[in-house]
């Protein structure tokens, strides 16, 4: 027996507040957070490189802590703060981190780029890592195809270091 | 030589767009009134599709339409038009044109609709019957019937020399093995995307990921019977390609279908496991016969290629091309034939057919070393070849001894016991392996234009790429210093097909290409800029000539007194129109093509291995490369890095896993697919040595894209078996191949 489709799920009014800014949107409930930042709010920094939780491209913020954004939905991030790499500078001047991703060359291609500086600042934020090993297995969730990791790890080292001096 | 610019380490002009999200990739862009289009793959790898029933899907509010072969328009259907510029000999894929199914996950519907999450639901509700036809996608089953194709895509392997047969009997040292290298996928971590963006009247702007607009809008434009001037292609990032973007893929073609079928902007992005459904480095199966004397010298070489390929076109790679460039032998005999099987054409990858040739020839003369008891770095050198035996010529540049010395000694390699296991840490075996690698330096045609405007600031554009490869800001400083500007008052553009004529980016290529073409418009603009200073009056350069000038911090001067200078801005209030401008096009040089060009690298890996468990660490490879002239130290390193990591993934990870069964890769998403992440790599480090070559392009560069993975693989192969005393000669070598 042919069995029925159900019928499509109505929008949903779904408030997010991203970069400190509130955002009031209409959504499909199965819409994910990643999708809602690109498609709906056009805030293309956040990358998605798989949509299934398997490359980081898409990390960013919430309250601090970095996750994947294409395995959350947007309705369950509300009153939560959201920050993206779009946030991240100050007044025109880029995060320390931004800065140390330009100077150490820790990119080739710049799409793994957005989540590897949210993960990164999200790794120092959780205070675990202390030695190489630990930075190289805690940035294990963002894959750079490119292979910028030597170079990634050192912008971790000097992230873990200006937070220590602190 | 004295530079501001050529040769300076510089951060990425595109830095700060990459940092902070502003840079644009093909899925970026916005379009006013932008519909959503998801591809609907085949279920089956052969046969026919009996019917596809969209009705469910165009039910939903807001789907728009589900184009497929029943309801594609009927124009423009020659296969002929569907090639494009890395099209191997046979007849290209035609998305949508029939109901034959040719490979497994074929695109055989676009559903668009009005959002994003609608078209991927709408997606799922497409029923397709079909029916099946056995397929066979089983390399190893078909190497009987593997034929030499009437026309090679890469070069044709070289003419046998000697007797290698008679060579081979008279060797006192000899080895004979088979290497296979699995098929694998480039998974750039930027998804293949296209937004066309419909601009009324016919006319179409394409955001999409290509290492070549060009390529796309001549693809377009002969594919669906448009003109040049109706289609543009926009392309200013590109989120990694590694190759999958030399051809144009299939989500630009329904993406255009389906913006000129609805006259409105439309975006298809194919998913993570629809990247396994477009072109592979192909399986690859190599037997190898090599002979020494007992001095060590190799006197004989066969290698025999056997590479996959689909059914509709023959797609081959330089497997066969690296002995001649990297050994000296007067027997040798090369052949290389394709193994027809139910998979999408391959496609190249990152140093297609130098990873995979390389890799198993550094191997073979690893193993050849050993059988003669001669340590693998005296072999190299005992085998050095001073010139190019394929085609006989000499190169034009060298300096690979340069490479084994530096890199050697950097490594400790002197410290090195020949016998396998003789190093131990704890539960670790020690081992530590080297190989060497070329790669080719070419130059193409291309053209390029500079515009000098009255504020001193300089633009230089041409239609060429930046996938990573720091096009921007090498170009930049190929520009500022020739025109002795500071990076800040230059800008290059590239991405568009509006801007003049280049060639794909790929082939370790686009410096000496490219490069070639910024430098010579710049200096198009110099004669100007010349002429103008002499024409003011009491110029203190009236009488001179372009090579007596130099041109820094702004001024024009002369060269012996520097006394005698003009400020460039004010030049530029007399000229005619408040702006000076070159365009031209160049290639290469006549002379250049009387030598073998080659970028080479040699390269020393230690790895680690578990006794027990059989996992293997890289913790240590260093490169020595020579390149040529090193126009940005600092973007280079990372280039040759990032080559260093994907050889590692080639030896221990990657892998697209075929189920014969059903005529699929298997294993085909992030998950599966293995590649190198963070933890996996240690230390690794890269020496350019100093490499002059005033032949091989006005330059002197060699490209650095590829020359950085080719050498990886094997000196990791290597280094495993001194650790271990096993050979595993089927990539990638996995814990279960080493217990
Ligand atoms: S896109 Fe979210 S992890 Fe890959
Ligand atoms: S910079 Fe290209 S994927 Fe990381």
């Amino acid at each position: 027996m042919e069995k029925e489709n159900p019928p499509l799920p109505p929008l949903q009014p779904v408030t997010l507040r991203i970069n400190g800014k509130e955002q009031r949107l209409e959504l499909a409930p199965w819409t994910s957070l990643l999708d809602a930042l690109r498609e709906h709010l056009h805030l293309t920094g956040t990358k998605k490189g798989c949509d299934h939780g398997q490359c980081g491209a898409c990390t960013v913020l919430v309250d601090g802590k970095r996750i994947n954004s294409c395995l959350t939905l947007a309705m369950m991030q509300e009153d939560k703060e959201i920050t993206t790499v779009e946030g991240l500078a100050k007044d025109g001047e880029l995060h320390p981190v931004q800065q140390a991703f330009i100077d150490n060359d820790a990119f080739q291609c710049g799409y793994c780029t957005p989540g590897q500086i949210c993960s990164v600042i999200g790794l120092v934020n959780e205070g675990k890592a202390k030695t190489m090993d630990d930075i190289r297995d805690l940035m294990s969730g963002n894959v750079c195809r490119c292979g910028a990791y030597v170079n990634i790890v050192k912008v971790v080292q000097e992230a873990l270091e200006r937070s220590d001096a602190r | 030589m004295k530079t501001d610019q050529i040769g300076k380490e510089r951060n990425r002009v595109d830095g700060k767009a990459k940092v902070t999200g502003e840079a644009k990739y093909a899925a970026e862009f916005e379009a006013e009134n932008l519909a959503y289009g998801v591809v609907v793959s085949s279920g089956i790898a052969k046969g026919k599709i009996k019917s596809i029933d969209a009705s469910k899907a165009l039910a939903l509010d807001g789907v728009l339409q589900v184009f497929t072969h029943e309801n594609r328009p009927g124009y423009m259907w020659l296969d002929k038009n569907y090639k494009d510029d890395d099209a191997p000999p046979g007849s290209p894929f035609r998305p949508l044109y029939d109901n034959e199914v040719q490979f497994s996950m074929q695109p055989i519907a676009l559903v668009v609709a009005e959002t994003f999450e609608l078209a991927r639901y709408a997606a799922m509700l497409v029923e397709v019957a079909y029916e099946t036809a056995e397929h066979d996608t089983d390399f190893d089953a078909n190497l009987e019937q593997a034929y030499e194709p009437e026309e090679y895509k890469a070069s044709e392997p070289p003419k046998p020399r000697g007797d290698v047969d008679k060579a081979l009997a008279e060797a006192s040292a000899r080895i004979e093995q088979t290497y296979t290298h699995p098929a694998e996928h480039h998974n750039p971590m930027e998804m293949h995307a296209s937004t066309a963006v419909w601009e009324g009247d016919g006319k179409l702007t394409v955001y999409d990921k290509i290492q070549g607009v060009q390529n796309s809008q001549q693809y377009i434009a002969s594919a669906f019977g448009m003109s040049q001037d109706e289609v543009r292609v926009i392309s200013p990032f590109v989120g990694g390609a590694f190759g999958s973007g030399l051809r144009p893929q299939y989500q630009l073609f329904l993406a255009v279908l389906a913006a000129r079928e609805l006259q409105r902007s439309v975006r298809v992005v194919m998913t993570r496991q629809q990247m396994f459904s477009f072109g592979h480095r192909p399986k690859t199966l190599q037997r190898f016969k090599l002979g020494a004397d007992a001095d060590g010298k190799l006197q004989a070489l066969q290698q025999e290629v056997y590479g996959e390929t689909s059914r509709f076109e023959d797609y081959s790679e330089d497997v066969v091309l690296w002995p001649g460039v990297l050994y000296p032998c007067d027997n040798t005999k090369l052949t290389h034939k394709l193994v027809g099987l139910d998979v999408y054409t391959p496609l190249d990858m990152r140093a297609p057919g130098g990873t995979t040739g390389i890799y198993a020839l550094e191997c073979a003369i690893d193993e050849l070393a050993y059988e003669a008891g001669v340590d693998p770095l005296e072999f190299r050198k005992k085998n050095y070849s001073e010139k190019d035996q394929n085609e006989d010529k000499p190169f034009s540049s060298k300096e690979l001894r340069e490479c084994y010395r530096q890199g050697a000694e950097k490594f400790g390699w002197s410290k090195r016991k020949m016998e396998p296991r003789s190093m131990k840490d704890g539960h670790q075996l020690i081992g530590w392996g080297m190989a060497q690698g070329a790669w080719e330096a070419n130059q193409a045609e291309a053209s390029a234009k500079a515009v000098l405007s009255k504020d001193g600031k300089l633009t230089v554009s041409s239609a060429t790429a930046d996938i990573g490869t720091g096009t921007y800001t090498v170009m930049t400083q190929i520009a500022a210093e020739a025109l002795g500007l500071s990076l800040e008052d230059v800008t290059f553009k590239l991405g568009d097909s509006d801007l003049p004529k280049a060639p794909l980016e790929g082939g370790s290529k686009t410096v000496a290409t490219v490069g070639s073409a910024v430098k010579k418009a710049c200096e198009q603009v110099q004669e100007k800029l010349l002429k103008l200073a002499q024409e003011q009056s009491n110029s203190p350069l009236a009488e001179t000539k372009l090579e007596d000038v130099e041109f820094s911090e702004g001024r024009i001067s002369l060269k012996r007194d520097a006394s005698k200078s003009m400020q460039l801005q004010d030049l530029l209030q007399h000229s005619e129109n408040g702006s000076l401008e070159g365009e031209v096009s160049t290639k290469p040089s006549d002379e250049s093509k009387e030598y073998a060009r080659y970028a080479h690298s040699a390269v020393f890996a230690e790895v680690k291995v578990d006794e027990d468990l059989g996992t293997v660490k890289v913790t240590r490879v260093v490169t020595a490369v020579a390149g040529g002239r090193i126009v940005n130290p600092k973007t280079a390193r990372s280039q040759i890095l990032g080559g260093m990591v994907w050889g590692m993934g080639v030896a221990l990870h990657e892998h697209t896993v075929m189920d014969n069964h059903l005529g699929r890769f298997i294993n085909h998403d992030l998950d599966k697919y293995h590649v190198p992440v963070n933890a996996d790599v240690q230390e690794m480090e890269v020496i350019f040595v100093e490499e002059e070559d005033e032949v091989v392009n006005p330059l002197g560069v060699k490209g650095l894209g590829e020359i950085g993975v080719v050498g990886v693989a094997p000196a990791i192969a290597n280094a495993i078996f001194h650790a271990t005393g096993k050979r595993v000669r089927e990539l990638p070598i996995t814990m279960d191949k080493l217990l």
